[in-house]
C-alpha cells in the first residue's frame, strides 16, 4: 500500500460523482458481489465510472485502507463511502439508495 | 479453508458481547455465510459503523479467509 495508491484512489473518489471499486468490470465482473452492486446501479439508472481493482494491485490493497473497510466493491457517491454491497441492496430496498441518488441530481429520468 | 458457521459466530459474540448472530449457510457448502448481526450497543451507529464494528470483531479474516460473508446488521426493535 503506497501513498501513490492513496493519492490516485482519492483522484478518482474526489473527481467522480459516483465511483465504483469492484471486481472486474461492469460488461464482466469477476465476483458475484461486484455483479450485484453493478445491477444495482443499473437498476437504478446512475451513471457512475468503476475502478477494476484486478488491474492494479496499489489500488487493491489500497482502498482497504482508504475506507478502512475490507471487502470489495465499494461504492462512492460524492466523495463519500457509501458501503460494500450489502449495504447497497439494504438502501437499495429501502429506497434510500435511489433518494441519495435523486438528492445528488444523479438518477437519468426517475421513473 | 472455509470458516465454520459457528466460528465466525463466536468471533463476533467475542468482539460484541450483546451481539445476537444468526448465520445462513447460503450455498450449502459451509462457505458462503449469511450473518446477521443484532445488537443494542448499534444503536446511533450508521450502516457503515455496524459493519465496521462485525469486521474488526472477525479481526481481519474478512476479505482473508472469508471472502462471502454477506452481512446485514440492525438494533433490536
Amino acid at each position: 500500500m503506497t501513498d501513490d495508491a492513496q493519492a490516485r484512489i482519492d483522484a478518482v473518489v474526489k473527481n467522480n460523482p459516483v465511483v465504483l471499486f469492484m471486481k472486474g468490470t461492469p460488461l464482466f465482473p469477476q465476483c458475484g458481489f461486484s455483479s450485484r452492486a453493478v445491477a444495482i446501479l443499473e437498476r437504478l439508472g446512475a451513471d457512475f465510472e468503476s475502478v477494476d481493482v484486478l488491474q492494479d494491485q496499489g489500488v487493491r490493497q489500497g482502498i482497504k485502507a482508504y475506507s478502512d473497510w475490507p471487502t470489495i466493491p465499494q461504492l462512492y457517491v460524492g466523495g463519500e463511502f457509501v458501503g460494500g454491497s450489502d449495504i447497497m441492496m439494504e438502501m437499495y430496498e429501502s429506497g434510500e439508495l435511489a433518494e441519495l441518488f435523486q438528492d445528488a441530481g444523479l438518477s437519468k429520468a426517475a421513473e | 479453508m472455509p470458516m465454520a458457521g459457528d466460528e465466525i459466530a463466536t468471533l463476533i459474540k467475542a468482539g460484541i458481547p450483546d451481539a445476537e448472530v444468526e448465520m445462513t449457510d447460503l450455498a450449502g457448502d459451509g462457505d458462503h455465510w449469511s450473518a446477521r448481526v443484532t445488537a443494542a450497543s448499534f444503536a446511533g451507529l450508521s450502516r457503515v459503523k455496524q459493519h465496521q464494528a462485525v469486521y474488526a470483531a472477525l479481526g481481519g479474516r474478512m476479505g482473508g479467509v472469508l471472502h462471502a460473508l454477506q452481512l446485514t446488521t440492525a438494533v433490536p426493535k
